[in-house]
């Protein structure tokens, strides 16, 4: 579904990317995990087309460094960034049915069942503006809107930074439960022992490079990352 | 003075508010969503009222039928600046602001020169229209008909404007102002909305200039007073505050009425100028600011 090859990118005059080749198949949940700085959100940015990189993304067969961030989204690749970026004035409804924007057709709002099936809460804060939720919350409504745009890829960048365990969980449950209705998932994520449950495979991303990759089980049970990561 | 010429001046100050209001709302809607101010803003004013000056001479039809057309000519017009110069303007990699300020106070010289070369500096009216010339006696307060038609489209501009906010492309509108980045990850094009935007704001100009020039003169320099009373509108107001901009509007109408009663006409922009200053020093976020 998703073919990356040979990918680099800058950020800020830094080599962010060098050589990244990565893969994602039609209904799995890929982790990508390293530490801080070693271009885990550079990589979503760039398939997001936020960054100017070299190399190749193919999404289903189409080349998306040729397209503008609106029009990758279009495209069916939806980001949840870090930070959530959401509309903060903006109500929790408005924020969520503006994620069906660019969708046309008499079906276009038909997601905001499944959002309030995946994240109750946000049912009960409908007139409520954004900036007034929790940070748990928030993240509900980052992963809702993204899923109102009818995303076939949906990338997700540290979910669950800056939220209470309790809800991490829930969030991570939500993406399993996002992944059983068909759709693809890319996660990018410092928590790599719940990144790693969850997902099928993994890659992991230092200064910029793969240095690891292959099933999420292998990935949690090699020595070198426990030891890298986890200080086992 | 007696109560019947109070309320003549305040009915004047309010009348000229709705139009400075307006005039100041497009300004407002521009810098609001993507923090350019247009220095062109007045010309674009000017350019309404020539349009509707010209489209009068040619068809003799009265500017009230001639409204539509020109606000959409505003509309198309604003739209294009935005493709052509503010887009450009606001690609460059350094010196953002400065670009942006010489890009729109470049476009209003090369406007004010265009408008004097085409029509000449001469002061030019429309006269014999539906409405010039007739008053309505409101209980002893005189109400200019023209005056009062155009506060009352600016009015109902200034509705269709807030309707609009309500609207799904409002709330794009607002969700770009707020991060132009984020809109692009929900399919959002950040330049068509930018577009648009400049184009609603010339169009909103477009509306006060044609109402204005049933009865206020047509000159290249017309647009600059205007253009001035509505910066100091919009920093009354609160930078991209549309009911900022209306209540700001009005306080500068009955200021300006009042002043040139008190004092003279030609001084009648002191009182203006002195709350602005007090506000600056006060609250310089503006009246009804939140940032």
């Amino acid at each position: 579904m998703l073919h990356i090859d040979q990918l680099s990118a800058s950020y800020r005059g830094l080599k962010a990317l060098q050589g990244v080749s990565l893969d994602v198949a039609k209904g799995e949940i890929v982790a990508v995990v390293g530490a801080n700085g070693a271009g885990k959100t550079t990589l979503l940015k760039s398939i997001a087309g936020l960054v100017t990189t070299e190399g190749s993304i193919t999404f289903d067969g189409q080349d998306l460094r040729r397209l503008k961030p609106h029009l990758v989204s279009r495209a069916g690749v939806g980001l949840v960034p870090e930070g959530r970026r959401l509309f903060p004035r903006l109500s929790v409804d408005d924020n969520l049915r503006l994620g069906a924007y660019a969708i046309t057709g008499p079906d276009r709002f038909k997601p905001l069942d499944l959002v309030f099936t995946l994240f109750p809460r946000l049912q009960e804060r409908l007139t409520q503006r954004a900036e007034t939720l929790s940070g748990g919350e928030q993240q509900m409504l980052a992963i809702g809107r993204a899923l109102m745009s009818q995303p076939r890829l949906l990338m997700l960048d540290e979910p669950s930074q800056g939220i209470m365990p309790k809800l991490v969980d829930d969030i991570f449950c939500a993406i399993q439960r996002i992944r059983d209705l068909g759709l693809t998932v890319l996660l990018v994520e410092q928590r790599l022992v719940e990144a790693l449950e969850i997902a099928d495979r993994a890659y992991v991303l230092q200064t910029g490079r793969i240095v690891m990759s292959g099933p999420a089980a292998d990935i949690a049970g090699n020595a070198a990352v426990r030891r890298a990561y986890l200080g086992l | 003075m007696s109560l019947d010429a109070m309320l003549q001046v305040a009915a004047s100050g309010l009348l000229m508010g709705l139009i400075y209001a307006l005039v100041a709302a497009g300004l407002s809607l521009i810098f609001g969503l993507m923090d350019v101010v247009n220095f062109a803003h007045g010309e674009l004013m000017m350019i309404a009222m020539y349009a509707v000056f010209s489209l009068w001479q040619a068809s003799g039809l009265d500017p009230f039928i001639l409204l539509p057309l020109v606000a959409a000519l505003l509309f198309g017009l604003g739209m294009a600046i935005y493709r052509l110069l503010i887009a450009r303007a606001l690609a460059v990699r350094f010196n953002k602001g400065m670009v942006q300020i010489f890009a729109t106070f470049g476009l209003a010289i090369f406007i004010r020169g265009l408008a004097q070369m085409i029509f000449g500096g001469e002061f030019r009216s429309i006269t014999g229209t539906w409405l010039g010339g007739r008053t309505w006696n409101l209980a002893g307060i005189y109400l200019p008909l023209p005056q009062l038609a155009a506060s009352l489209v600016c009015l109902l501009a200034f509705a269709g404007l807030l309707l609009i906010g309500r609207t799904e492309f409002g709330r794009a509108l607002e969700a770009t102002r707020e991060d132009r980045e984020a809109v692009a990850l929900i399919g959002i094009d950040r330049d068509r909305i930018f577009a648009l935007g400049w184009g609603l704001g010339a169009a909103t100009v477009g509306v006060a200039g044609v109402m204005l020039a049933g009865f206020y003169y047509v000159s290249p320099n017309v647009g600059a007073n205007f253009a001035l009373i509505a910066y100091v509108t919009v920093a009354l107001g609160g930078f991209g505050s549309l009911l900022g901009a209306l209540g700001a509007g009005l306080l500068i109408g009955e200021v300006e009425a009042i002043t040139a009663q008190l004092l003279e006409p030609s001084l009648k922009q002191v009182g203006m100028f002195a709350i602005y200053l007090a506000v600056l020093m006060f609250r310089p976020r503006g009246l009804f600011g939140k940032i």
